[in-house]
């Protein structure tokens, strides 16, 4: 367990804004790539990863109110109802944010089971107002998104947490 | 500097009380955007925002056609070049004779002092990407209000009807397919004149034909074209074969299932009308409740 408390500890390096910015873009991006037919069913939700990592490495620079805005970004990229991701997204903030101090005792690999049903959650919340808007179900290969989702975190945390460890400021220790 | 301070003291608001707080704020944002029409000008603010990524997400793609394009072999473009030419020339004939009917038609109506049939123009556009909400059935293509795009214009491909611009932003526009759930398109029976409203069947691709007498005349392999009577898809343009009819006397109507003619989901590049249409006065609402309220005040003024 020591080398999980050093761990967290070298995290604890502060993160520059512009970087935040410059992954969410990134993420947003992905997200944006023309998906389609299968490859749009099993395309795992890049920005709410991106999110969920900031949230539970960073809660107090990306938050509920980043989730949110961004969310809303995302509902008019994809010609969706208003606010119909960004509720979503907020959703997945405040789970991130409750269960961070959990998530952060396990190692990358563990925290998936942390991270599915948080994405879980987040799916069904949009499910919920598609259902309520008059749309139909499409059947259960909508929740694949939530397992590729969860099964690509431990590299994706992986890859941020070496991303910031590159770029220590001795200046600002 | 705010790592040094201890963050005890200066969290703000619990989480939980964000969360109901953005959860409200989403609400009054659902319920704007469904019920009411005020939401647009903000929608097509971050619309702008956000489409420099749009049209970066897009590159990738692009890229792949442009590389395939440039090792297309030789044989293949001659090939190809031969059968446009070919296409040319039997266009040119049947437009030709179209041409001298539509004189002809126009001549005949005037005659008898009815309107002049469709005479919109079309703009090319392409598809950018389909829609990624998979609930809908949805295209962005790369024409927005810059290109005089507007809301309710019909999108054609070279076979048939493939959809309506529903939302336009100023370079993008949103087309919803004919295949979308609730997607109505009036339609009429070539064979017998039959007009009827065919409905888009969502997730299988097809279209349907609903509230038809369960003895209705129509046939396995019937052609149906665009009515005109919306004033939305100008007349006569092809939508749907019909594939499947169950008839069952236990029902009121019969299922009726169609195929799209159209490449709903094919093609790169698709027609956008500007039908220029003329709807009738008078249809929607009387100015007249206005102008009352105008007197009133105007007298209230006095």
């Amino acid at each position: 367990m020591p080398s999980q408390a050093a761990k967290a500890q070298e995290i604890l390096l502060p993160v520059k804004t512009s970087f935040i910015i410059l992954t969410l873009a990134l993420a947003f991006f992905l997200n944006l790539l023309p998906w389609s037919g299968f490859g749009l069913l099993i395309r795992p939700d890049f920005v709410a990863l991106t999110l969920l990592y900031w949230c539970i490495h960073w809660p107090r620079k990306v938050g509920l109110g980043t989730a949110w805005g961004i969310g809303l970004l995302m509902d008019v990229a994809d010609a969706t109802l208003l606010g119909e991701h960004a509720f979503a997204y907020s959703l997945l903030a405040y789970l991130a944010i409750i269960l961070r101090r959990r998530v952060l005792l396990f190692s990358a690999r563990e925290q998936v089971w942390h991270i599915f049903p948080v994405l879980l959650i987040s799916q069904l919340a949009i499910l919920l107002i598609k259902v309520y808007s008059g749309a139909e179900f499409i059947g259960w290969g909508y929740f694949l998104s939530s397992v590729t989702g969860s099964l690509l975190w431990p590299a994706l945390s992986a890859l941020l947490t070496i991303l910031l460890r590159l770029k220590p400021d001795p200046d600002q220790i | 500097m705010d790592t040094q301070l201890p963050p005890l003291f200066k969290r703000g608001p619990s989480p939980l009380t964000r969360l109901v707080f953005f959860t409200l704020l989403s609400l009054l944002l659902f319920i704007t955007d469904a019920r009411f029409k005020y939401l647009e000008t903000f929608r097509l603010s971050l619309s702008v925002v956000i489409y420099p990524l749009q049209k970066l997400a897009t590159a990738p793609g692009l890229l792949v056609d442009r590389v395939s394009d440039f090792f297309a072999t030789h044989s293949y473009l001659a090939d190809e070049n031969a059968r446009l030419n070919q296409q040319n020339l039997l266009n040119a004939a049947q437009l030709q004779r179209y041409q001298a009917l539509e004189k002809e038609n126009n001549h005949l109506r005037r005659l008898l002092n009815a309107r002049d049939g469709f005479q919109g123009n079309a703009t090319l556009a392409e598809i950018l990407y389909s829609g990624r909400d998979l609930f809908s059935r949805r295209i962005v293509i790369d024409k927005g209000r810059q290109n005089d795009i507007k809301p309710g214009q019909a999108v054609v491909d070279d076979i048939g009807v493939i959809g309506q611009v529903t939302r336009a932003y100023p370079f993008v526009s949103e087309v919803t397919l004919i295949t979308d759930n609730d997607q109505t398109v009036p339609v009429e029976v070539v064979r017998n004149g039959l007009r009827a409203v065919v409905f888009g069947a969502g997730e299988s691709g097809e279209l349907e034909l609903r509230y038809m007498p369960v003895n209705v005349d129509i046939q396995t392999g019937d052609e149906l074209v665009t009515s005109g009577i919306d004033g939305t898809y100008p007349y006569g343009l092809p939508v749907a074969t019909v594939s499947k009819i169950e008839r069952n006397a236990a029902y009121a109507f019969a299922h009726i299932i169609c195929t799209p003619n159209a490449g709903v989901d094919k093609y790169r590049q698709v027609l956008v009308l500007s039908s220029q249409t003329r709807v009738p006065e008078n249809l929607v609402a009387d100015p007249a409740p206005q102008t009352r309220s105008k007197a009133k005040k105007a007298r209230r003024g006095k």
